[in-house]
């Protein structure tokens, strides 16, 4: 009967739409954008402020648009691949011509109705665009010169675009988006180790080429007591905050490091050290393991999709959210230098819930309409 | 179709086994992130929570409560007052200029001193205390209390502060407290441990040897503070220790009588108890007032203190090395008497003046004493007397019966710094200090207190003391408890031969105050109960020239600066003997008509004093 359906019509009414929903997914989205809330109205000091109230506004606003998407029939958005990419590398461009300079760097476009920072989206619509790209491809081709440069032209546009904000961070983060595609397209491992190994052996030749700021973060991120009070400040009083949380932590609003503002960017990307004080490591595991189902049910809707397209976009997104959620955490727990990364949904930023949502629904309608192929 | 379908089936195998190895190295980062999450918040959470706790709590310390000085009566002579200080800590301020000025116009600060706190600011560190007046008035500091609003990081502060009740009365005994300096910091641990900025140290006298018992401990406020070093709440409040209040011997009474008695004038009274030692009053004239040198003394008064020909600076009862003048001579009559020299129906002929050696030496008075006994030469002051036996005596036995009753020596031991030691000198001393043999001249002005002998006045009243209280060693002290510790084995031992000659001294001495011809015969006082004896002195400043000497000077009539100094050294009551005392004037002429005097009155108010003085003390005193 199921197959009939499916080999008889690729329409899915409503209702159906409705029952093939992932509803793990959902409720953990829900569960995360709750403790995301809780977190901002303690960053907000106990109360419904600012940060809060906007928060809450995005992130209801950003899953009612996710919940549309996953409506959408995934055909569509693999028809709108390349247009998009084209889009933001447009609104890209834009920033680079007419931008919004804020702390030094100029990553917003003022959109009339809203201050959108496309970096942050470019890391879910690479994926996209070379899902797109890899869904036709025959698996000989896939380590054709020609493929390999069409989809590193593809990758190194964007990053090219968003280093000159200056923002490394994010460009890094686009980077490795595109790569986690390639990399389930099959291209092969050697291209992945050679790459690695000419990465680590040009590192001093990068770090000569880093700004001086950017150097100053690495040099911190190896001896973060070297300027205590300067560059080196952030990380050791994130470390102080997430150590002092103990195993329950200090309790809901009871975090002094973040309370009497000892945290630096408490609201975006250290919203994590804030957590793990107010809430220990019981807590953070917990928001860890979240993280993980959310993760683990991507790549299950993945494995469930008939489409090449589907299963690469869920596969590769899967594995850049988990990229992104470890370089944050990472971060702020003193395993790697400080680079502007957020928190998928917990941290506050319009650009970064909207990208993330996005996905999300993405990868939603990948699972309601699983059964899709794709020509 | 086929091959579009088995090339499916490869792509999908291949992105299916990529996935495989994607998931085992996202379980494996995890399992490092959760491993790192552990080393941080359950193997390391002590260390990180000590150091978040060091992050929000702060610590200040306040300046701790100075001990006070009481007198033997218990009165406060050195007590503590709340001054009312504003303090701002730079690094608090968010817009210092406009801070600054805001309180230059709220307190009128002239641009003298508005410049100086600006220097202030820049000599310490930005988180330390900026003290922008450490003494307002009521109404300035109520005016900035309620301009608190518009003048973050201010802080309005009640500060106990010390204060001096009695002024000028006790500055030399108990010197004063000023604002602690680097030196102070660097040698003094107690000081270095307390510190806070502002923080009053004693600089002289009492108030410095006794630095560690006063200095008491910090008040210790704890607050919760947010990154920018604002206070959030005060989490505790540890109260510090006061420091140690010192109950002095010293009377009062009896001090601003000696106050009184010297205004005007240079120099120095100091009363004794004979059997313990304890000093009643000790006193140095001119003093000045401590309490301007609590806040900082400005440069005019200090200059005006400095360049007082008087000397104010200078503790004459510790500091003034003086001639002893004929005060001397019931120590040279004894040294005599116990050397077997002399007894009491020696005999000397004094014309006013004696030839020896060459030289001629005069006796102060012209025209002589004719035949004189021990007792007569003693109550008279005869010079030609004491130059005779002084000559038999020899100076060495003389010094070592002088050294015998304190003097030569400190008095105080370490407890006064600037203590002086004063001069016995004999041959030996002679020889080693200046290389020269001894004169027998000298040994002659040496028996008149002259030469190179000097003592301290506060050496001359012990020195009294222990002929009046019949030979017994005693030991100053000024700190009640202070004579109860350490007591030396040979306190109260006899310092005499034969208690006979003490015995003839003090009737020499009894003479001398209360029988006609006796020098101080005019400031007897009759009724036993407060009958004194004693020895005055007129010591000499310089050689006084023969031309000089036919002159026949009033006193009044040579410069100030070459007049005598005026000494007396007593004891009374008579009968029963309870207190000693010297006194000095400088430049003050004659001892028996300025210094005397002074004794009448201060043995008046002693000996009425004495009563209410045994019913403060618990039995203490020996009797003896």
């Amino acid at each position: 009967m199921y197959q009939h359906t499916r080999l008889t019509t690729n329409r899915f009414t409503f209702f159906q739409k409705f029952r093939n929903f992932d509803y793990i997914l959902l409720f953990c989205i829900l569960l995360l954008g709750f403790i995301s809330l809780a977190t901002m109205y303690s960053t907000d000091g106990g109360e419904v402020l600012f940060h809060t109230r906007s928060h809450f506004t995005k992130f209801v606003v950003f899953i009612l648009m996710m919940l549309i998407i996953s409506f959408i029939n995934i055909k569509y958005w693999f028809a709108l691949g390349y247009l998009s990419y084209l889009v933001i590398i447009g609104l890209l461009i834009g920033t680079y011509l007419f931008g919004i300079t804020s702390s030094g760097s100029q990553r917003w476009i003022n959109l009339y109705f809203i201050n959108l920072q496309p970096s942050e989206l470019m890391k879910v619509f690479i994926i996209l665009c070379l899902a797109k790209y890899f869904h036709r491809m025959k698996i000989e081709n896939v380590n054709s010169i020609y493929t390999i440069l069409t989809s590193l032209i593809i990758i190194i546009l964007p990053m090219g675009l968003v280093i000159v904000q200056p923002d490394l961070g994010t460009s890094v983060l686009i980077a490795i988006s595109g790569i986690a595609v390639l990399w389930f397209a099959g291209v092969n491992h050697k291209y992945f180790i050679y790459t690695l190994l000419g990465f680590v052996i040009s590192l001093p030749f990068i770090i000569a080429f880093l700004k001086p700021y950017q150097k100053l973060r690495v040099l911190t991120f190896l001896n973060p007591d070297r300027d205590p009070l300067g560059a080196g400040y952030q990380i050791i009083q994130s470390k102080i905050a997430v150590g002092s949380g103990g195993l329950f932590g200090k309790g809901f609003l009871k975090g002094t490091q973040s309370y009497l503002e000892f945290l630096p960017e408490k609201h975006t990307d250290f919203i994590f050290t804030l957590f793990s004080e107010e809430f220990g490591f019981v807590g953070s595991v917990i928001l860890l393991l979240i993280y993980a189902v959310i993760i683990y049910r991507i790549v299950a809707i993945g494995t469930s999709c008939r489409s090449y397209f589907a299963k690469i976009f869920c596969y590769s997104f899967g594995a850049a959210i988990f990229v992104f959620i470890t370089i944050n955490m990472s971060m702020v727990l003193g395993l790697l230098p400080i680079v502007g990364s957020p928190l998928p949904i917990m941290s506050y930023g319009g650009s970064s819930m909207l990208a993330t949502m996005i996905g999300f629904g993405i990868v939603m309608s990948a699972r309601v309409h699983n059964q899709q192929l794709i020509a | 179709m086929i091959n579009s379908s088995s090339d499916n089936v490869k792509k999908l195998n291949s992105i299916n086994r990529r996935m495989f190895i994607t998931g085992s190295f996202k379980f494996f980062i995890m399992v490092g992130i959760v491993s790192r999450l552990f080393f941080l918040q359950v193997k390391e959470n002590k260390k990180y929570l000590t150091l978040s706790d060091k992050n929000r709590i702060r610590e200040w310390k306040l300046a701790p409560v100075r001990g006070e000085f009481h007198d033997y009566f218990g009165n406060v002579i050195a007590g503590n007052f709340e001054a009312y200080q504003l303090h701002v800590i730079p690094e608090q301020v968010d817009d210092f200029r406009y801070v600054i000025y805001r309180i230059k116009d709220l307190l009128e600060l002239s641009d003298k001193e508005f410049k100086k706190v600006l220097k202030k600011k820049n000599e310490i560190k930005p988180w330390e205390t900026l003290i922008v007046s450490d003494n307002l008035s009521w109404q300035k500091f109520s005016k900035i209390n309620n301009h608190l609003y518009d003048l973050n990081g201010v802080k309005p502060v009640i500060s106990i502060s010390r204060n001096y009740p009695f002024k000028e009365n006790f500055t030399h005994l108990i010197g004063y407290v000023s604002q602690a300096n680097q030196n102070d910091i660097e040698t003094t641990e107690s000081i270095k441990k307390n510190f806070v900025p502002g923080l009053k140290v004693g600089k002289v006298g009492l108030e410095k040897t006794f630095e560690e018992k006063l200095i008491g401990t910090n008040d210790i406020e704890r607050y919760e503070v947010n990154a920018y070093g604002r206070r959030i709440s005060q989490l505790e409040f540890q109260k510090g220790r006061k420091g140690k209040t010192l109950r002095l011997t010293i009377d009062t009474e009896v001090q601003k009588l000696a106050n009184d008695l010297l205004k005007e004038k240079a120099g120095s009274i100091c009363v004794m108890d004979i059997y313990t030692g304890a000093i009643v009053a000790m006193h140095s004239s001119p003093s000045f007032d401590p309490n301007l040198f609590v806040f900082g003394i400005s440069q005019d008064e200090w200059q005006l203190i400095r360049n007082d020909p008087m000397k104010p600076l200078v503790n004459k009862t510790l500091q003034g090395n003086y001639s002893p003048g004929s005060t001397i001579k019931p120590i040279v009559a004894l040294s005599a008497l116990e050397n077997g020299i002399i007894n009491t129906n020696f005999t000397v002929k004094c014309t006013g003046k004696t030839e020896m050696y060459g030289q001629t030496y005069h006796c102060w008075k012209k025209k002589g004493h004719g035949y004189v006994s021990l007792r007569n030469a003693m109550k008279q002051s005869c010079d030609t007397y004491f130059y005779e036996i002084a000559r038999k005596l020899g100076v060495d036995k003389l010094s070592a019966t002088a050294k015998k009753f304190g003097l030569g020596e400190k008095v105080f031991g370490d407890l006064f710094e600037i203590e002086k030691k004063g001069l016995i000198p004999n041959t030996q001393w002679k020889k080693n200090a200046l290389g020269k043999g001894w004169l027998l001249g000298e040994t002659i002005i040496t028996g008149i207190g002259q030469g190179y002998i000097q003592t301290t006045p506060i050496q001359l009243c012990l020195m009294t003391a222990q002929i009046a209280n019949g030979g017994h060693k005693i030991y100053p002290y000024l700190v009640v408890g202070d004579e109860k510790k350490d007591q030396p084995i040979d306190k109260y031992m006899p310092l005499y031969e034969n208690s006979k000659n003490i015995k003839i001294v003090k009737d020499a001495m009894f003479g001398s105050t209360n029988e006609v011809m006796g020098t101080s015969y005019r400031s007897r006082i009759d009724d036993p109960k407060y009958q004194f004896a004693g020895k005055t002195g007129t010591a000499q400043v310089k050689k006084i020239t023969e031309e000089e000497r036919e002159l026949e000077l009033k006193t009044f009539e040579i410069p100030y600066e070459q007049r005598d100094h005026a000494l007396y050294v007593a004891f009374g009551p008579y009968k029963n003997p309870r207190y000693a005392l010297s006194i000095i004037v400088e430049h003050g002429g004659n001892g028996s008509t300025t210094a005397a005097p002074m004794a009448k009155k201060l043995f008046k108010l002693i000996i009425d004093r004495h009563k209410i003085r045994q019913s403060m003390d618990d039995k203490r005193y020996l009797e003896i």
